[in-house]
C-alpha cells in the first residue's frame, strides 16, 4: 500500500520493456526493449537522430502508432495525481482511450503548420476539444477558456477569428502549446516542437514551455536530435541509437560525465558558442570531479588539438 | 587571387496579395567582398534575406540595384560570361535530397560538369576526373561509388557528392547555403571540417550561409549578420560573437541554446 502511495506520488508515466516493429516483408525492430519512467512535473529529454526510434517510443507510449507500426511487447501504465489507481494504457477501450487522450497526455507536434486545420478557425479547433472532454461547457465558455489559453501563451484573444495560414510559424506553435494544454493534462509529449522555428522564435518557446511548466507543473517528454537545447531544459535525458536507450541520466551528469561512446559523439556534434577557437569537443563546464574521470574526452581533444597543429604547420 | 563583390546590391520583390501589391525589401544596399582563401559566415534568422544573396551570388536573380563584381567587373548576363562566371563560382546547396537527380548515377552527377567547363575530355579522362573528385570527398572506393543512385547513399554521403560536383569546375568561390543544416547531427561536423579542408587546399573562397551561430565562429574568419535584409554587424569572427555590438547579435546569441550557462549555474 505505502509502496503504492509512494509510487503514485512519484512517477506519472512508466513504460516497461516497450518493443515496436514496423511491419512487412521484414520488419523492422524501431524500438527494441525500452524501459522509462517519467516523474511528476519532470522535463525528460529524448535525444537521437533520424531514425533511432525517438518519434516511435513517444507514439506508442500514447497509443498514437499507426499501422504497420506496432507495439509487440510492453505495458504502458499512467499515475493519475487525483486517482489512485494506474491505467494500463494497453487496456484502454476505444471510448476510454478518447477520454484519456488529451485531457492526461497531450503532445505537440513537430510540424505546428500541419497539425492546425487550414479551412477552420482556431476558435472552432478549441472548441472541437471542449465539446468532445467537457461537454457540459456552454459556447461563452468554451470562447473565454480558449481566449484564456491563448492569453497564456502569449497570443491575441482576438486571434480565435484567425485562420492557421494568418499566424507566424512561433504563433502557430504556441497555439498548438495551447490546445495541449486546454485540458490541463499531466504530462505533454513535444516531438520536435522547435525544430522548424529560427533561433530567436525557438527561444520565445522554450522560455515559454519553462514558464508554463513551473506555472502548471506538468511533465514533459521533449523530443529532439538537439542535444545542447535538451542539456539546458531537460531534468532527465535519455539517448537513443537504433531503438534503444544508451544512456539514460541528469542532464549535468550526462553532460560532464558522459558513459556512452555515442553520447559522447552527439556532444561532440555540436561545437561551443562561447568556448575555445577550434574546440569542437565539448568537455562541459569546468567541475573538479571531472578531473581524472573524463580521460577519454581529453585525450581525444588533445589529440584533435595536436592534430590541426600538424596540418596548420604542414600548409604553412 | 579571385574577389567577389557586393557593390550596394538591392533586391526588392513585388509581393501581390488581397488585390493589392507592395513592395518587400530582401536585400537592402548590401555591400561586401569575398577573397579566395578566406571563409566568411553570413548568419541572421529566417527570412532574413540570406537566401536572397545566395541567390544574387549564383545569378538565379538580378539585383534591382547595385552590382555584383567578379574581380572587379560585371558579370554577363547569359552565354559565355555567365558560363565563365559559374567556372569561378559554385554551390552547395542545402538539401541533398532535393539536389541531386534521381534518375542519374553519382558519376552522372559529376561528369557533366567536368565536361561542361572543359575540365576532362574523353571517357578515360573524365572517368579519372570522377574518381579524383570522390576521392578528395572521402567517398570510397570511388568507383563503387561512382556507380550508385543517390538513394543508395546516406544524407552525409549525398552532400559530398554535391561538394564534389561544385568542385568540379575548379572554381575559387565556393557558396554554401546551409550545408549541413539537413544533415543528421553527428555527421554535421564530419562534412564542415571536409568543407573547411578542401577550403584551405584550394584556397577556396568561402560564403558560409546558416543560423547556426557556433559553427559560424569555428569555421569562419569573419562574420557577416544579417537582419531584415541589411548587413547589422561584421568582423572577425570571434569578435562578433564573443564581444557583439549590435543588439540583434547579442539577440542571436542569446537565443543560442548554450548548457554551459545553465550547468554552469547548476554547478555553482
Amino acid at each position: 500500500m505505502s509502496q503504492q502511495t509512494a509510487t503514485r506520488t512519484d512517477v506519472v508515466l512508466r513504460a516497461s520493456h516497450v518493443s515496436v516493429d514496423y511491419e512487412g516483408d521484414s520488419p523492422t525492430h524501431a524500438v527494441r526493449d525500452v524501459s522509462i519512467e517519467l516523474s511528476r512535473g519532470e522535463v525528460l529529454g529524448l535525444a537521437g537522430e533520424s531514425g533511432c526510434g525517438k518519434s516511435t517510443l513517444a507514439y506508442a507510449v500514447t497509443r498514437l502508432l499507426q499501422p504497420p507500426g506496432r507495439m509487440v511487447a510492453g505495458t504502458v501504465e499512467y499515475f493519475d495525481a487525483v486517482d489512485d489507481r494506474p491505467t494500463d494504457l494497453l487496456a484502454l477501450d476505444p471510448i476510454a482511450l478518447r477520454a484519456f487522450r488529451w485531457s492526461k497526455v497531450a503532445m505537440v507536434f513537430q510540424g505546428a503548420m500541419n497539425s492546425l486545420n487550414p479551412v477552420t478557425t482556431l476558435r472552432k479547433q478549441f472548441d472541437d476539444i471542449f465539446t468532445t472532454h467537457q461537454p457540459q461547457m456552454d459556447k461563452a465558455e468554451r470562447v473565454r477558456a480558449a481566449g484564456d489559453l491563448l492569453e497564456r501563451v502569449g497570443v491575441e484573444r482576438a486571434r480565435l477569428r484567425s485562420y492557421a495560414h494568418e499566424l507566424s510559424g512561433g504563433m502557430r506553435q504556441r497555439v498548438g502549446i495551447a490546445m495541449a494544454m486546454a485540458l490541463d493534462p499531466q504530462v505533454m509529449i513535444m516531438d520536435e516542437p522547435t525544430t522548424a522555428l529560427d533561433v530567436v522564435v525557438q527561444r520565445e518557446i522554450l522560455d515559454e514551455i519553462t514558464r508554463l511548466r513551473s506555472e502548471l507543473g506538468f511533465a514533459v517528454i521533449f523530443i529532439t536530435h538537439d542535444l545542447p537545447l535538451l542539456l539546458e531544459i531537460s531534468d532527465r535525458i535519455a539517448v537513443m541509437r537504433a531503438g534503444e536507450i544508451v544512456e539514460l541520466n541528469t542532464a549535468y551528469e550526462l553532460y560532464t560525465n558522459p558513459q556512452d561512446p555515442y553520447t559522447r559523439q552527439l556532444l561532440a556534434s555540436f561545437p561551443s558558442l562561447t568556448g575555445d577557437r577550434g574546440d569542437f569537443i565539448r568537455t562541459g563546464v569546468h567541475d573538479d570531479r571531472l578531473d581524472g574521470r573524463d580521460d577519454r574526452t581529453k585525450a581525444a581533444r588533445a589529440e584533435r588539438n595536436a592534430a590541426e597543429r600538424r596540418e596548420s604547420n604542414d600548409l604553412a | 587571387m579571385t574577389s567577389l563583390e557586393f557593390r550596394n546590391v538591392t533586391k526588392r520583390y513585388r509581393v501581390r496579395g488581397g488585390g493589392r501589391s507592395s513592395e518587400l525589401l530582401a536585400v537592402n544596399e548590401v555591400s561586401f567582398t569575398l577573397e579566395s582563401g578566406r571563409t566568411v559566415a553570413l548568419v541572421g534568422q529566417s527570412g532574413s534575406g540570406k537566401s536572397t544573396i545566395a541567390k544574387l551570388l549564383l545569378q538565379l536573380e538580378r539585383p534591382s540595384s547595385g552590382q555584383i563584381l567578379l574581380d572587379g567587373h560585371p558579370i554577363g548576363r547569359r552565354g559565355r560570361g555567365l558560363q565563365e562566371y559559374r567556372h569561378h563560382v559554385q554551390m552547395v546547396f542545402q538539401d541533398p535530397f532535393a539536389s541531386l537527380n534521381p534518375y542519374h548515377t553519382v558519376a552522372h552527377h559529376l561528369a557533366r560538369p567536368l565536361q561542361l567547363h572543359h575540365r576532362a575530355h574523353g571517357r578515360p579522362d573524365v572517368t579519372a576526373a570522377v574518381d579524383r573528385l570522390l576521392e578528395r570527398v572521402s567517398l570510397t572506393p570511388a568507383r563503387q561509388m561512382a556507380a550508385k543512385h543517390p538513394h543508395e547513399l546516406s544524407g552525409g554521403q549525398r552532400q559530398r557528392v554535391a561538394i564534389a560536383r561544385a568542385l568540379a569546375p575548379e572554381p575559387s568561390m565556393l557558396i554554401a547555403d546551409e550545408p549541413v543544416s539537413m544533415l543528421d547531427v553527428s555527421i554535421r561536423l564530419d562534412v564542415l571540417n571536409l568543407l573547411a579542408e578542401l577550403q584551405r587546399q584550394e584556397n577556396l573562397g568561402v560564403l558560409y550561409i546558416t543560423h547556426d551561430l557556433a559553427t559560424a565562429r569555428h569555421f569562419s574568419d569573419d562574420i557577416l549578420v544579417m537582419y531584415k535584409g541589411r548587413i547589422v554587424e561584421s568582423g572577425a569572427a570571434d569578435q562578433v560573437i564573443l564581444n557583439p555590438q549590435h543588439e540583434y547579435t547579442k539577440l542571436l546569441a542569446a537565443a543560442a541554446p548554450n548548457p554551459e550557462r545553465r550547468l554552469a549555474q547548476m554547478n555553482r
